[in-house]
């Protein structure tokens, strides 16, 4: 996925020299082709994100499109006051690219789990949210934010969907990964690769499971999840990501605000705590019960409860 | 090019009623820096009233939001809107915030309130002017005790090292922070040398002397390769005796006696009181 948006943003800013990348003094060996090809349209700001974002909100109000990278929460939290105050206020074209959503970098550490980075950033008003699960929707979401420049976040992760049936991706609707009847997984991330695996367990007991690619989480497809509600028996959100604020948050608000209850409502995400345990991504999902077949056991248990 | 005794004198006057109509604090705050503020507004930059977004312009960034009040009467005495509309700050209802805020006030290049912001963003349009082989030049206003926020030693870092010759730093050095002086504080001192050997350019000047200000903002470092630090040593509460050197002044709001003695202070000192 990294070096998928990196390709993409390269072949882009060949042709539109307003882009601009920025590192945070991350991207060993992933920016070198960029930083050799457009040397005019790259900085690296070393290891100082309060002056990368303040430095990228100056650039964009001079007329730049600007992409700010760096890993876990280094680009988001570190920085949340100049996204808040530097970017959005000033309606500044910078955008937040994070490489390791949730526990892709699991082994480095609690410092490195990006499991909180939704619920705060979907939070501040103008922000653009996007979490693609694959290569397709990081391509087009790249190139979303090339031709409508606005501020936002980008939440790329180290794992993958691959997905052979899935619905061409339209910009900011819901999209259709995997078809079913009964159930309805709704994730974003790579962890909708483990959704897929556990739909094909399910389908092995007699529950048809369809899945869904919520890429964009702000500004959120509400009309097609609230269709949702009316064509599943069952919705589940999935995510790596701790309950408050993220997609399972935003589906029950989405369903407050337009009256609507479905038959069936339930999400599995992290636990609201910090891991102290590592591991690689494989092995955390495992751990908190996000992997292929403990997902097939929670929805089949819930489902028939 | 104004008068820009007169000029600092009047946006004197113009924070005191503000913060006595609103019953707002910073007045020290504004006070300290009128004199750096005239000099650029009326004298320093290059600016069009007519036509704030020209992309020739100066660009400033007050980086001590606080003192806005300062801003918007800098930029209502030189036309840029209503001097009338100065009356609605911090009032209900109006967009005039007690931290200088840009939407709807034609003339602010960018808002701030929260410390350590204001440079980092200067730095991106400064990088942005070299980049475009642009003339114009990025000026900042930092308060001293501002400078304990670590973004702003990111920022100049960044600005040295990038070579930034058309970004212009100037510290309002009043030596009064929030709730007591810098040197009990936080202590800045050697504070000159700490900008020489971060790679700048230094000039120390008294803040409130026009001529020196002038010359040290007008003219460019030597060899067009080094940042700007403007180190301009002031007084906090300047131009109201009784408000000088205070760190009561950073908080307390004119009202009564001391609103009627700052105004009667303030007038007889016009057309010149202080040069």
């Amino acid at each position: 996925m990294r070096d998928v948006f990196v390709k993409a943003l390269l072949s882009h800013a060949h042709a539109d020299k307003r882009v601009m990348l920025i590192t945070g003094d991350l991207g060993f060996g992933v920016l070198t082709n960029y930083a050799k090809e457009l040397p005019a349209q790259f900085i690296n700001a070393g290891v100082a994100e309060q002056n990368m974002t303040g430095l990228a909100s100056g650039l964009a109000l001079e007329g730049r499109n600007v992409f700010t990278y760096s890993i876990a929460n280094f680009p988001t939290l570190r920085c949340l006051e100049q996204i808040r105050n530097d970017v959005l206020y000033h309606e500044a074209s910078v955008n937040v690219v994070a490489i390791g959503g949730g526990f892709s970098y699991g082994a480095l550490g609690m410092s490195h789990h990006a499991t909180e980075d939704v619920g705060i950033l979907r939070t501040l008003p103008g922000l653009r949210v996007l979490a693609p699960c694959d290569e397709t929707e990081t391509v087009a979401l790249v190139e979303q934010m090339i031709t409508n420049p606005a501020p936002t976040y980008l939440r790329l992760d180290k794992s993958k969907a691959v997905a052979v049936d899935a619905e061409t991706f339209v910009p900011g609707k819901l999209r259709l990964m995997r078809r079913g009847a009964t159930v309805a997984m709704v994730g974003y991330g790579g962890i909708i690769a483990d959704a897929l695996a556990a739909a094909d367990l399910l389908d092995a007991v007699g529950i048809d499971c369809a899945v869904f690619s919520a890429h964009t989480l702000k500004p959120f497809d509400s009309e097609s999840l609230i269709k949702l509600a009316t064509d599943y028996d069952f919705i589940v959100t999935i995510e790596e990501h701790v309950p408050i604020g993220g997609l399972g948050s935003l589906a029950a608000d989405t369903f407050l605000d337009a009256g609507v209850m479905p038959r069936r409502f339930a999400r599995l995400c992290l636990p609201d705590a910090y891991s102290s345990i590592v591991g690689s991504q494989e092995y955390l999902r495992m751990r908190h019960s996000l992997d292929a077949a403990s997902i097939a056991t929670r929805v089949r248990n819930l489902f028939e409860s | 090019m104004q008068d820009t005794v007169e000029l600092a004198r009047r946006i004197r006057r113009h924070a005191v009623e503000m913060t006595h109509l609103g019953k707002s604090s910073h007045v020290g705050s504004v006070l300290s820096m009128a004199d750096i503020i005239a000099v650029l507004y009326g004298q320093v930059m290059r600016l069009d009233p007519a036509n704030p977004h020209w992309v020739g312009r100066d660009r400033f960034i007050l980086s001590k939001g606080h003192a806005g009040a300062g801003i918007y009467a800098a930029l209502a005495e030189c036309g840029f809107f209503a001097i009338e509309k100065l009356r609605t700050h911090y009032q209900d209802g109006s967009d005039l915030s007690g931290h200088v805020s840009h939407k709807g006030i034609p003339g602010v290049e960018f808002s701030t309130g929260s410390l350590g912001h204001g440079l980092p963003v200067a730095t991106g349009m400064a990088k942005a002017g070299k980049l475009d082989g642009a003339k114009h030049r990025i000026f900042v206003v930092l308060s001293d005790g501002e400078c304990d926020e670590g973004s702003n030693w990111e920022a100049v870092l960044f600005a040295a090292h990038h070579k930034l010759s058309n970004l212009v730093v100037v510290v309002d050095f009043n030596k009064i922070q929030s709730l007591a002086p810098v040197a009990e504080t936080m202590a800045l001192e050697p504070f000159a040398d700490k900008w020489l050997s971060f790679g700048w350019d230094v000039r120390e000047v008294d803040g409130h002397d026009h001529g020196a200000l002038t010359s040290a903002l007008s003219t460019r470092s030597g060899d067009e390769t080094r940042p700007l630090c403007v180190l301009a040593h002031t007084t906090k509460g300047k131009g109201v005796s009784f408000m000088e050197n205070s760190v009561l002044w950073h908080y307390r709001t004119p009202q009564g006696d001391e609103y009627v003695a700052a105004c009667l202070e303030l007038d007889l000192n016009r057309g010149g009181g202080h040069a």
